[in-house]
């Protein structure tokens, strides 16, 4: 697959890897956008990695757009040769799914939902197929995710699932936006989940709630002291069912301070993925077990 | 000294030039929707252009000053007031403690923009003090300003009052307004029918028009060259795998009502987008009321980087007189 480039306006250049997601086009992504960082050109002012795509902000008073898109060409052949590989981190997410208050919220906004007589949670069990709410959070929280996409708002991850395509999660997003979403809301639309960072307006299914902060603007927080924004693109998700003692408990760890995210490093190879998904998730939650 | 807030107008914010180098985290640049208005008011006063200033839109707010300032308000037409008397605006005016300064009725553009001597002294947020109120972020307690706040002002030495920017300078819309456009990103996704519409059909500002985007409602619905979804990118055809939205960008949820992402933009989503705004417009845009009339005008690269000179030459001239 080789890029698409397009200008957006004299300001932006949008690089297009794939029209579909994937991880293939989602690692082109984040090679090329670590090429570009490393490469230094002068004039570039912001490097956004997306899901399959990613945007360089450039200074027209520094670098031709012109010069830019043949910069970046050269880059893409040298991009493709890179080894697939990342160290990255996998992070423990707890998740309280059917929980009070997103149930409260998408009972206010049942008529901008497909089926206003089902939850959130039951539509997308039964547009994927599954038995039920239980089997659904099954899948869900069944295999780990990669954050494909940080963004829309302050530090929300997209994620993508790691599993293969027949069995990867998709659900419609609302048919129109709601106006209100809770903070640290597990979300869906499409083929990815997210996690409301702030609380706003929100098109995506939701399914539960992280006792979890991942943005913090007066970096109060203690593993969000050195940064405010908690996810990078790269890191991996896992996340964890649990029930609403263990979720007061750990709002009340966050509140005293003492909430640690359990995070542990990891390596990366997408061929062993692409050759044996199951086995190189196994390992990857492997190394949350060792505690 | 500190400036008390008698009461906030309708959505006033501390603004400075922005925050770039954080919206690959979905943290936008923000900053004053009217850059031009927000410099030129800020060399009035004596104060670096990049100095924060207020921003409101449709209502001025009112202001009591607890000590002498040199302030200057550019931006929209809107009567100027200290206690009580008129003053000219894009003009450097002197105010001393205990004055009121207050506004009247909008009368055409749609942002003020206030500068005071010294600038607001708010503390830094990722190096800006501008409110970026989504994230609680910057600004005066990460919101706009409500009434009781006192507003920190730095220290400056006082400039000359009575400096002014002459007219030719002040730029305001056309009538319809005029946005030049870049086509690109995801144009090809739209029939040539609906790419010639889109330029040739009249729009007016929608009254969902902010720092985030502003929607715009008239003209014709774009019909979408017919394919299959690609996987993930959602079931309507104006949906895309989501990805990145350049600053001015215009999207087109559904392909009815187009909307282009401002200062405050969201940094990324899964609509497809049909071009650009080009950078030399972008201020135009907050001065824009609800229900303007508007045409989108077609330019190329060419013309969108000598649009950007004509208005970095207009800056320039606004320096020559004033610094």
């Amino acid at each position: 697959m080789s890029n698409r480039y397009s200008f957006g306006g004299d300001e932006h250049l949008f690089v297009e890897c794939d029209e579909s997601m994937s991880l293939e086009a989602f690692f082109k992504s984040l090679s090329m956008t670590s090429a570009v960082r490393e490469s230094r050109i002068a004039g570039v002012t912001e490097i956004c990695p997306a899901n399959a795509s990613f945007q360089i902000k450039f200074d027209p008073d520094v670098i031709k757009p012109d010069d830019l898109l043949r910069e970046l060409t050269a880059i893409e052949g040298a991009a493709e040769k890179t080894e697939p590989v990342i160290k990255t981190r996998i992070i423990e997410i707890p998740v309280f799914y059917q929980d009070p208050w997103t149930y409260e919220t998408l009972m206010r906004f049942r008529e901008r939902h497909q089926d206003p007589k089902a939850t959130d949670l039951e539509y997308a069990a039964q547009v994927n197929g599954l038995s039920g709410v239980d089997a659904f959070i099954a899948a869900h929280s069944g295999a780990p995710w990669f954050v494909s996409m940080v963004g829309f708002v302050a530090g929300l991850p997209f994620l993508y699932q790691m599993v293969d395509r027949p069995r990867q999660l998709q659900v419609p997003k609302y048919l129109r936006p709601r106006t209100d979403t809770p903070k640290l809301t597990i979300g869906h639309g499409g083929c990815f989940s997210c996690i409301y960072s702030v609380r706003g307006a929100g098109g995506y299914q939701m399914f539960g709630i992280t006792p979890m902060p991942i943005f913090d603007p007066e970096q109060k927080i203690s593993y969000l002291r050195d940064f405010m924004v908690f996810f990078r693109p790269g890191d991996i998700v896992k996340f964890k069912p649990i029930g609403r003692d263990d979720y007061d408990r750990a709002v009340e760890d966050v509140v005293a301070g003492t909430f640690a995210p359990t995070i542990r490093g990891v390596t990366f190879d997408l061929r062993e993925f692409q050759k044996d998904i199951d086995g190189c998730n196994a390992r990857l939650e492997g190394a949350l077990d060792d505690r | 000294m500190t400036v008390k807030v008698l009461n906030p107008g309708l959505s006033t914010t501390v603004q400075d030039l922005g925050r770039p180098g954080y919206f690959h985290l979905g943290i936008p640049i923000g900053g004053a929707m009217d850059r031009l208005a927000l410099r030129a008011a800020n060399l009035l006063v004596g104060n670096d252009e990049g100095a924060a200033g207020l921003e409101a839109v449709f209502i001025g707010p009112e202001l009591e000053f607890t000590q002498d300032a040199v302030i200057a308000v550019t931006g929209a037409e809107m009567p100027i007031k200290i206690d009580g008397a008129e003053r000219p605006s894009w003009t450097a005016l002197r105010i001393k403690g205990g004055q009121i300064l207050s506004f009247g009725y909008l009368q055409k553009g749609a942002r003020i923009y206030v500068a005071i001597s010294g600038g607001l002294d708010v503390p830094l947020a990722l190096g800006s003090r501008s409110t970026y109120p989504i994230g609680a972020l910057g600004g005066y307690k990460g919101r706009a300003i409500a009434k009781f706040d006192e507003l920190p002002v730095g220290t400056v030495a006082f400039a000359g009052e009575g400096r002014t920017i002459p007219e030719r300078l002040r730029r305001r819309p056309a009538m319809p307004a005029e946005l030049r456009v870049l086509p690109g990103l995801y144009w090809h996704r739209v029939v040539e029918e609906s790419q010639q519409g889109f330029f040739d059909d009249p729009w007016k500002v929608a009254p969902e028009a902010d720092r985030m985007g502003y929607r715009f409602r008239g003209g014709r619905p774009l019909k979408f060259v017919e394919r299959e979804q690609p996987f993930g990118a959602g079931s309507d055809p104006s949906n895309i795998v989501d990805a990145c939205y350049p600053y001015g960008s215009i999207q087109v949820p559904g392909g009815t009502e187009p909307i282009i992402l401002h200062r405050d933009a969201v940094s990324g989503g899964g609509y497809f987008m049909l071009g650009t705004v080009i950078s030399a417009d972008m201020d135009l845009i907050g001065q824009l009321q609800p229900n303007t009339p508007t045409r989108f005008v077609e330019v190329d690269m060419q013309q969108a980087l000598a649009a950007r000179r004509d208005r970095q030459g207009v800056m320039q001239s606004i320096r020559d007189i004033l610094v």
